[in-house]
């Protein structure tokens, strides 16, 4: 249907760089590999993406490609990382939200039926204003599958995985298929088992500090993001809402500026006039709160999901390897199977204390980045809220001078 | 109906042909029915006013507003009764024109006490009434100096349970001397307001004059403030209809007949009123408003007028249009008040939800950010919530009057087509007068002859003296509704011009805050470290 190009896109992302949203907190590695999404296509019902690489490392045939890639492939690679046993110590990155285009797809077909019941204008201003939205709509997620990549690109241990070269090079299609009703009921199940085993291990109480006080954080972090990200959300809404109110003011007060046989009409078609530039304002100002800040937060609510996955994989290896302890007292003590007791507790000891290692390391991360993030985020919208109320705030005053001139 | 037999008031005849929906009669019915006398909401009922004593006083006043002579005497052909007591004879000795625009008029203000219940931030009264000097081409008046002021506040509630009501404080100041003192207060309520525009409409309506509609019922709200809810929403209820109390009285003082109308110095001065009931819906006068309605409504349908006049059709198309996209803009504007409210609320609520992500934020510097974040956005929940206001009182309710305004105007041009309807009836009425005085000189019995010549002849000049009636009447009504139509029409422009600059102005201070606070808040951001 459409095809968009991400070169014209600075003013969607941030205003200086087209960098990944979480900051890069060890910028030596970021030469060796650089990941990004350069183009994407949105077809009938599904997008695809141009997975585009550029490496000096050894392992990859050329040192520049590019291979297209689609949603189903991205959840596929992040769902390889969670099972991985080798990556249970560290936060893997979020998988992207699947793109949904739904909504926006029903608004333009409503449209399309309604086209007989109103003027030539106001259904091209609609149609318009759909478009535009679609497009907003297909950048996100662009921008979102791009930053799981880079995550992934970032990360010093995640980036040498091989299904992940293998997603980056492999050019031909990689044969994912959606998860069947059978596997998705499983993953159903799965679920359901695992927050109630989480439920039982956060329960043990951690000796270490650090993890303890990690877990309390999270938990209410995790909540507050989500409520936050909730409230937002509506806040958005609202102002899309009354922006569009002010579109169809602009629109009469067009009309009356045509009809009207008195002096008024010069004055409704400056006001006309104004409000929709206004509005059009308006319409950015909702855009880039949505943007800068109900983005983030909505990130944050999965990137915080995922530290809290990392939290309970230790937990539970914390609770296998005290199991074991006690499998192996008792071994010692029945003196029957001590040997094989000693591995498992080895095995155990092991595995929590590598886990316990790294996710140490990968929370101090996480708080590194989303305090970054944060920042970075705050600013812009902070900037481009200015920015939004002085061109607002100039286009109503010079309206005034003409409107009060004139009388 | 019985009219059809009896002597019908309205054409002064016994015709039993005539057409028209006879309402004197049921008018009559009626009134017996209920036990309410109820004066003013026929038209030109039979029935004395029960305050005409109180208009003896206002018509020794020298400046009684004069109307024209040819509109008004007492044997003129109308649905006003014969009464010699009928406070409209006030009128009947006026040879005066009345102006609409006088070059020294000074600006009607509303400049009371504050209303004693006002949730808003930004002062809902808008001096509407902006000072021109322009002549109206076609009267020029020398008149004194000419002020008044006149403010709705204090609302109170009285009684309670399903029988309370809100009587509203009416405050004049002037320096007219028609009124007795420079400064009065009286206390008003809801259905006073309505009796008022009601006996106005009756009196002036069917002369082309438009007449400003008063604010409409409001059942729902009404019976909330009834049962005592002291909820935002009542006392909400309760400044708008204050401000369009105010804004209606405004109006009405603002035209220039309307304003010397002893009703509306009885409404202004006088300390007691007599209960106006009649605008009670379910009275006697209320049904017959209805049947008046429906009666409209048909012969609206059946009368086919000859335009001989472009201006007219001009006029009806172009209010039409206004009429159509008023509405139109008055249903976006109200759109706009409820998501901006909505608004409000959504940032409120995200505000504390970021003072919450705040507090548990563990990095000191990102939770200070986020706690200021949460202060901006308050403050910006109450721009939106002071925004909202200013959209509803300046430009919704502007919009709301305007459309009511708009269904008078439509009126006016109504009685037009009534008042030429009635002067085609008469003519066609002295053509059979005429045909049959004809016939009467083939008529058999020689000796009833002369009587029955005698008769017709009476007759037919009275039909005669109708026709000119009816004529003069057309012609006085359309140059009438030239006149107002043409002060309407001013007064639109300055209106929306006054309104519309006021808003865009409010708008302005918005974004002023807006900048204020993000320029605040920049830096605490840029301070995370």
């Amino acid at each position: 249907m459409m095809q968009e190009g991400l070169d014209d896109g600075p003013d969607f992302l941030s205003e200086e760089d087209r960098g990944p949203r979480a900051v890069n907190v060890d910028l030596q590695t970021d030469a060796t590999l650089q990941v990004d999404i350069s183009d994407a296509l949105s077809e009938r019902d599904k997008v695809k993406f141009t997975v585009h690489t550029k490496s000096t490392l050894p392992n990859f045939k050329q040192n520049e490609f590019s291979v297209v890639r689609q949603h189903e492939e991205f959840i596929w690679l992040h769902d390889s990382f969670v099972e991985n046993e080798e990556y249970a110590g560290y936060i893997i990155p979020p998988a992207p939200p699947r793109p949904d285009f739904d909504a926006s797809r029903e608004k333009l077909q409503k449209l399309g039926e309604g086209e007989g019941s109103m003027t030539k204008e106001e259904f091209t201003k609609m149609k318009q204003e759909l478009e535009a939205e679609y497009l907003a709509i297909f950048k996100k997620t662009v921008a979102m599958h791009e930053v799981f990549l880079c995550r992934v690109a970032a990360h010093p241990v995640l980036r040498k995985d091989l299904n992940f070269h293998v997603f980056l090079e492999y050019n031909q299609d990689l044969s994912v298929r959606g998860k069947n009703k059978k596997e998705r009921l499983e993953d159903f199940f799965k679920n359901v088992v695992k927050s109630a085993d989480g439920v039982l291990v956060a329960g043990v109480k951690d000796v270490d500090d650090f993890f303890e006080h990690e877990k309390t954080f999270l938990l209410e972090y995790h909540n507050r993001v989500k409520e936050a990200s909730a409230k937002s959300d509506r806040k958005i809404r609202s102002h899309k809402n009354a922006a569009d109110d002010i579109n169809r003011i602009a629109s009469t007060l067009y009309t009356l500026g045509t009809q009207d046989s008195t002096d008024l009409c010069k004055f409704f078609l400056k006001v006309s006039e104004l409000f929709e530039k206004t509005r059009k304002i308006e319409a950015r100002v909702a855009a880039d709160e949505d943007l800068k800040l109900a983005d983030l937060l909505k990130y944050y609510l999965r990137e915080s999901q995922a530290a809290k996955d990392l939290l309970y994989r230790r937990g539970r290896a914390l609770v296998d390897y005290e199991n074991a302890n006690k499998a192996l007292d008792k071994a010692r003590a029945k003196n029957k199977d001590v040997l094989q007791a000693e591995t498992t507790q080895q095995v155990c000891c092991q595995k929590f204390e590598k886990i316990s290692e790294s996710a140490k390391q990968e929370l101090i991360d996480f708080k590194t980045r989303r305090v970054a993030a944060f920042r970075k985020n705050l600013v812009e919208l902070a900037e481009l809220e200015l920015k939004h109320a002085k061109g607002n705030l100039q286009l109503l005053q010079s309206c005034l001078g003409v409107l009060k001139g004139d009388t | 109906m019985s009219c059809m037999r009896r002597f019908c008031h309205e054409t002064q005849s016994h015709d039993s042909l005539h057409s028209c929906m006879c309402r004197r009669s049921v008018a009559l019915l009626l009134l017996k029915m209920s036990e309410e006398r109820d004066p003013a909401a026929l038209s030109g009922s039979a029935q004395t006013e029960g305050e005409e004593d109180l208009f003896v006083s206002a018509m020794e006043s020298p400046e009684a507003a004069r109307l024209s002579a040819e509109d008004i005497s007492p044997s003129s052909n109308g649905p006003r009764d014969d009464d010699p007591d009928d406070p409209d004879d006030l009128f009947a000795e006026a040879t005066e024109e009345v102006s609409l625009d006088s070059p020294e008029r000074q600006p009607i203000l509303s400049d009371g006490p504050s209303p004693a219940i006002t949730p808003v931030t930004i002062s809902p009264r808008v001096d509407v009434f902006d000072r021109s000097p322009d002549l109206d081409e076609d009267e020029e008046e020398n008149r004194d100096t000419f002020d008044i002021q006149i403010s709705v506040s204090d609302p109170e509630k009285v009684g309670d349970g399903m029988n309370a009501y809100m009587v509203y404080k009416v405050m004049t100041k002037t320096s007219l001397s028609i009124f007795s003192r420079d400064e009065v207060c009286v206390k008003r309520r809801f259905s006073d307001f309505l009796g008022l525009h009601s006996k106005l409409a009756s009196k002036y309506m069917h002369m082309g004059y438009i007449v400003p509609p008063a604010p409409e019922k409001s059942i729902v709200g009404m019976t909330k403030v009834k049962v005592g809810k002291e909820d935002l929403s009542s006392v909400e209820f309760v400044e708008k209809r204050r401000s369009a109390l105010e804004r209606y009285l405004l109006r009405t003082v603002k035209h220039p007949a309307l304003l010397k109308d002893p009703d509306v110095l009885q409404f202004l001065e006088s300390s007691e009123l007599p209960r106006a009931v009649s605008t009670q819906a379910l009275s006697g006068a209320g049904i017959l408003r209805m049947v008046n309605k429906a009666a409209d409504a048909v012969n609206k349908m059946t009368i086919k007028m000859n335009e001989s006049d472009a201006w007219f059709e001009e006029k009806q198309q172009q209010f039409e249009n206004l009429d159509v996209q008023l509405r139109k803009l008055h249903a976006s504007v109200e759109s706009l008040v409820c998501h901006r409210k909505e608004l409000s609320v959504n940032t409120a609520s995200f505000a504390k939800s970021a003072a919450m992500l705040g507090n548990s934020e563990d990095h000191t510097a990102l939770s200070r950010a986020l706690s200021q974040l949460a202060e901006v956005e308050e403050k910006i929940d109450q721009l939106h919530q002071d925004q909202s206001y200013a959209d509803f009182y300046l430009i919704s309710e502007l919009l709301g009057d305007y459309v009511r305004l708009i269904t008078a105007v439509k009126g006016v041009f109504d009685q037009r087509m009534k008042a030429w309807a009635k002067w085609q009836d008469a003519q066609v009425m002295l053509q059979r007068k005429r045909e049959a005085e004809a016939k009467l000189q083939y008529a058999s019995k020689p000796d009833k002859l002369q009587q029955a010549t005698d008769e017709i002849r009476e007759e037919i000049e009275e039909w005669e003296g109708k026709v000119q009636q009816g004529e003069r009447d057309f012609e006085q009504i359309s140059k009438n509704i030239r006149r107002e139509v043409g002060r309407f029409e001013k007064d639109r422009v300055k209106d929306f011009r006054v309104v519309i600059i006021k808003y865009l102005e409010s708008l302005v201070h918005t974004q002023q805050q807006l900048i204020k606070y993000w320029e605040a808040f920049l830096p605490e951001a840029k301070a995370i470290a």
